[in-house]
């Protein structure tokens, strides 16, 4: 074992690295493509993003050995002031930037930008990981979650609030998902998910006549589900009887409320609300009555779930940006705008579409190359990737990409210190989270939230950021033994 | 950390990854290999399948004069995506020579178009010509996202027969719907010649096909233009008019509202088709047609009626001739009936001329005798008795119609190429029945018609047909503007028997030696015709003149009809007499007349500025 102590080249995981060199070149080939025209020439020309992007692959190259080279002790030693350095300048940022398309987030250094918005995210990682890491700390109760959340929420709310960069802020989402693999609660996941599930449901269909009397079809979904999960719940604890005795009232209800439509418009919003809520007043006395706790919870998870849906609605119509709305209407196909706010989406799926199974051959895409979807190279280089290289194309990539998230997690899971296992998590579910937005957005299938795809858009600050961030990784999966080692 | 509780959760973790990633590839196996409309929408966008407008069809007179050719023109579109937030509006209107307050009212208008699109140019300003855009092409590269673009317009030689050529305009909702050819911006006749043979005029579209990128910007010909199909330039037409004879018959009409209509008879081809109060061709062209239009159409004289095909008239003293013929026809006269006329003293019409009693049928033509006429309508009416039920009378009468419906009359000529035409009207056996019942009415109730008044309406074109018939002896071609169509063949034969026309001819030469129309005539050309004085309810009479010349191998006939002028004899007569000359001697030796024919004002209404 001690022959290996040392010797980076050897320890350094190189099948992450060559992912990442793999990753990285096609991404750079993808670039030259989308901002290929029809005079230029040379994929070294400096003048356009081709070019750029080779130097700042250069200099990603040469960050990432200076990372492999500092001892890795640095980064769990000063992981607090590291953090606090970058929320000083995360502050200072939007005093000192200037306006990019409405928000606040780039810095100039003489002639390069830097996002640090970008970099803010894995730096938070360290500090998370070094607070959950320490030797003391469980994660059992939710005010265990505290800190952890205020470390999250800090450079989030100044990445939002001050510099106007929702896409950024919105990544620190991602840290949720590790500290679920550090033991935080499922059932938080759960109420993300159902949040999201409920808001989706509530605008979609809430402008939804029902056919039967006064109502909408996005309130009777919401309720229904939240029946559902009560159900799920009673029959849980065994509470068979009173399952049952919560289905037949439902049907009941909604029988009774569909023959009363003969008569008069009967209101079924009314009707869905009043039996949610009586639901849980339900499972609160029966929390009571048999002394589980949880049943409270469910309770008061309920009557939350209610006020949300009904906040839901607020939010969208009075809370939200024109833009931000209208980006979720067409998303929800409830307007059609493809020459307005559904243009990017819309041109990108054709591009993607006229792909085919081959694709159109390197540098042949014409939609890409004409310059039909906006932030091509940047947002939206997956659409390039989709039209020159087509299905079987991005099917390899999204293929590598999972390889290399996968990668990742194995790599976490062979941590032997905390503080090393949560920061990859962390690393993990940031680019598991970019991916899927990115992706996402550009199939058409989430909202247009611009955030780039790692390695892949064009843009020195990102391909820094995460070549920084992946190389602290491989450094302190370098020296897992010797931490071993050391710790022995 | 192999005993961490929370060791599964990496499963969970891992198979969210893996679920996105499935969740994408189906979605990109529907949008790449399931769903087929992206494909044509791929190339819709890149490649821009760029119209190249056909020049449209010249037209030319029966002599091979130009009438009406093209002219460049040009357009200011505006891919409004493009123009920026710092635009220099103010350089822009500067550029074009228009005002701010115009540049808003524009860009909103634009807006408002049903296929506005920010990313794809918009006719910002249509029509211009070559100098309204000079400045602008100059500074073009200081306007993101405004460009130019070149079309053609129609243009015109002669301020004149702007009623038959017809003007070409945009087109509307109703042609695109109906004819795929055209796209919204397209050009199409909308009136005229222009109209009727849209379908020659306007040739085939070719197609270029670019690539161009988002911002509409051209980056070349797609496969080196190899799909590319050349325009091909609409079919020139001669029409049948004689320029000069047209001309004539518009400077003839100056300050007055009437009409003239010139066939030659032998083929059915229209020599002139006057119509006054017309306009000048080039105002319905270009940015001012829907201004010009607003007026013409506002104008109370009702300029943009064609009179010579769309008023209709009853024919007067004009109409005589057709009763001789019908009457001789069904034996209601012979050539040797004659009856007593007692001058204006006569019962139930009088006689507006002084003559000798009794007359003979071509010295009632040549002296429009009104009792002859309506002696001659009443026997053949009566020929076989009223009947019990007045059914006998009612068959004869059916019978005199259609007779006189042979001619041409109280209907379009429906295989004819000229477009806009009203029906004219021969009241039919129901009408009367409707009006007096079967058995209320006798000859005397319509006594009337006999002399060409009442309830009958012909249009110009119809009387100046009925001419062209009389001269030919009993058929007529269609009339019609093309000079090289097959409706020169379309021979219709009236129910009249050719053998009973010479005596009409006759007494339409006599009109012109001894009759009312004697002072106009000249006697080399063996002039023919016959005049009218319309009673008019509502003003003074309309003047008609219907004639032919020369009487034994005619080469025009012509009908005019100017309103409230009075006296057929006194301007109807002439005009077609000077008319006739121009076309069979080409020249006029009577400048005094001509110059009186056309600065004569009868109606201050009428613009004579054009």
């Amino acid at each position: 074992m001690n022959t290996r102590r040392g010797n980076i080249l050897l320890d350094i995981d190189w099948t992450t690295v060559l992912l990442f060199l793999v990753l990285m070149f096609f991404g750079w080939m993808n670039i030259y493509g989308a901002s290929y025209n029809f005079d230029q020439t040379s994929i070294f020309d400096f003048s356009n993003r081709a070019g750029k992007q080779f130097v700042w692959m250069m200099g990603a190259l040469l960050l990432g050995s200076v990372i492999l080279l500092i001892d890795y002790k640095v980064w769990d030693v000063l992981a607090y002031i590291i953090y606090g350095i970058v929320l000083l300048v995360l502050l200072a940022t939007p005093f000192l930037a200037h306006s990019v398309k409405g928000s606040y987030s780039w810095l100039s250094l003489g002639p390069v930008s830097l996002q640090p918005a970008e970099f803010a995210k894995g730096f938070t990682a360290l500090a998370v990981a070094k607070y959950m890491g320490r030797y003391e700390y469980r994660l059992r109760t939710w005010r265990d979650m505290v800190i952890p959340f205020a470390l999250i929420g800090i450079p989030m709310f100044i990445i939002m609030v001050m510099q106007r960069e929702t896409g950024s802020a919105l990544v620190f989402a991602a840290f949720l998902l590790a500290f679920y693999r550090q033991g935080m609660s499922g059932y938080i996941l759960a109420c993300g998910v159902a949040a999201v599930a409920l808001f989706i449901m509530a605008i979609r269909f809430g402008q939804t006549a029902l056919p039967l009397g006064v109502g909408s079809v996005g309130t009777l979904l919401c309720m229904l589900l939240l029946i559902g999960v009560l159900l799920y719940f009673l029959f849980r604890e065994r509470l068979t009887l009173h399952a049952w005795i919560v289905i037949g009232l439902t049907l009941l209800a909604y029988g009774a409320g569909a023959l009363l439509c003969i008569w008069f418009r009967f209101n079924f919003n009314i009707l869905s609300l009043t039996l949610v809520s009586v639901y849980a007043v339900y499972a609160a006395v029966l929390g009571g009555v048999f002394r589980k706790s949880r049943l409270y919870l469910l309770a008061a998870f309920t009557v939350l779930c209610l006020g949300y849906t009904q906040a839901c609605n607020f939010v969208f119509n009075k809370v939200l940006q024109p833009h931000q709305r209208i980006r979720i209407e067409v998303l929800f196909g409830m307007k059609d705008d493809p020459t307005g706010a559904g243009y990017n989406v819309n041109q990108a799926k054709i591009a993607i579409g006229s792909g085919r199974l081959f694709g159109k051959g390197f540098l042949q895409g014409t939609q890409t190359k004409l310059r039909f979807v906006p932030e091509q190279d940047t947002d939206f280089i997956f659409c390039t990737v989709g039209e020159e290289w087509g299905f079987l194309g991005s099917c390899a990539l999204l293929g590598i990409y999972l390889w290399f998230i996968l990668r990742l997690i194995h790599l976490a899971e062979r941590q032997r210190d905390t503080f090393s296992r949560i920061y990859a998590y962390i690393i993990a579910c940031i680019f598991l989270f970019h991916l899927t937005i990115n992706v996402g957005m550009v199939l058409g299938l989430l909202p247009v939230i611009g955030i780039p795809l790692p390695f892949f858009s064009y843009g020195g600050s990102s391909l820094w950021s995460f070549t920084l961030f992946l190389f602290i990784l491989l450094r302190l999966d370098a020296a897992r033994l010797e931490k071993l080692h050391g710790a022995v | 950390m192999i005993n961490d509780r929370f060791y599964r959760r990496r499963y969970v973790i891992s198979a969210i990854a893996v679920g996105v990633v499935l969740l994408y590839v189906s979605r990109l196996f529907y949008l790449q290999i399931i769903d087929q409309s992206t494909r044509d929408k791929a190339d819709n966008n890149a490649l821009l399948r760029q119209t190249v407008y056909p020049s449209r069809g010249l037209i030319y007179d029966r002599n091979g004069e130009l009438l009406v050719f093209n002219q460049p023109i040009y357009e200011v579109t505006v891919i409004t995506r493009e123009m920026g937030r710092d635009f220099d509006t103010l350089g822009f209107c500067r550029s074009l020579d228009i005002d701010t307050a115009l540049f808003n009212t524009r860009m909103t208008a634009m807006r408002k178009n049903r296929g506005f699109s920010r990313y794809t140019p918009q006719v910002f300003l249509a029509q211009l010509g070559k100098n309204d855009v000079a400045a602008l092409q100059e500074e073009l590269y200081r306007f993101p996202g405004i460009g130019i673009r070149k079309r053609t317009l129609r243009d015109y030689r002669y301020n004149a027969a702007a009623h038959v050529l017809g003007s070409v305009g945009e087109v509307n909702q109703r042609d695109l719907d109906r004819d795929a050819w055209y796209s919204a911006g397209d050009y199409s006749g909308r009136d005229g010649l222009e109209r009727t043979y849209e379908r020659e005029l306007r040739g085939e579209k070719g197609v270029e096909i670019l690539m161009r990128d988002s911002r509409g910007r051209i980056q070349g010909a797609y496969k080196d233009g190899q799909l590319d199909q050349p325009a091909h330039a609409g079919t020139d037409i001669t029409v049948t008019l004689d320029i000069r004879l047209q001309m004539l018959a518009e400077e003839l009409l100056r300050g007055k509202i009437g009409s003239i209509v010139a066939i030659e008879p032998a083929t059915g081809e229209v020599l002139a088709l006057a119509s006054n109060p017309a306009w000048n061709p080039r105002l319905l062209v270009g940015k001012e047609r829907s201004a010009n239009y607003g007026r013409l159409l506002n104008d109370p004289t009702k300029p943009l009626m064609n009179r010579a095909t769309q008023a209709t008239y009853p024919p007067g003293s004009t109409f005589k001739t057709l009763q001789a013929l019908v009457c001789l026809q069904e034996r209601g006269i012979t050539p040797g009936t004659v009856y007593p006329c007692s001058g204006p003293a006569s019962s139930p019409i009088k006689c507006t001329h002084h003559h000798g009693s009794p007359v003979s049928l071509t010295n009632a033509i040549e002296q429009s005798c009104n009792p002859y006429f309506w002696c001659a309508f009443r026997d053949m009416l009566q020929h076989d008795g009223y009947g019990r039920q007045n059914e006998l009378f009612r068959k004869r009468y059916a019978l005199w119609r259609d007779d006189i419906l042979s001619f041409g009359l109280g209907q379009r000529f429906e295989d004819s190429d000229i477009g806009e035409q009203s029906t004219g009207s021969i009241p039919s056996t129901r009408l009367y029945d409707k009006f007096y019942g079967k058995t209320g009415w006798k000859a005397i109730t319509i006594r009337s018609l006999s002399i060409g008044q009442g309830e009958i309406l012909l249009t110009p074109l119809q009387l100046a047909n009925q001419a062209a018939t009389i001269a030919n002896g009993g058929w007529f071609v269609t009339p019609h503007l093309n000079r090289h169509d097959s409706l020169r063949t379309r021979i219709h034969h009236t129910a009249v028997d050719s053998v009973w026309f010479p005596y009409v001819q006759e007494g339409m030469r006599r009109v012109m030696t001894n009759g009312t129309g004697r002072h106009h005539a000249i006697d080399s050309l063996h002039m023919c015709g016959k005049t009218g004085t319309v009673q008019n309810p509502h003003g003074r009479d309309h003047a008609i003149f219907i004639g032919f010349a020369p009487q034994e191998h005619p080469q025009i006939a012509v009908a005019v009809v100017v309103e409230n002028a009075g006296f057929g004899a006194t301007w109807a007569a002439p005009m077609a007499s000077l008319v006739m000359e121009q076309y069979l001697n080409d020249t006029i030796a009577r400048p005094a007349l001509r110059q009186h024919m056309s600065t004569t004002i009868l109606n201050e209404q009428v613009q004579i500025s054009r």
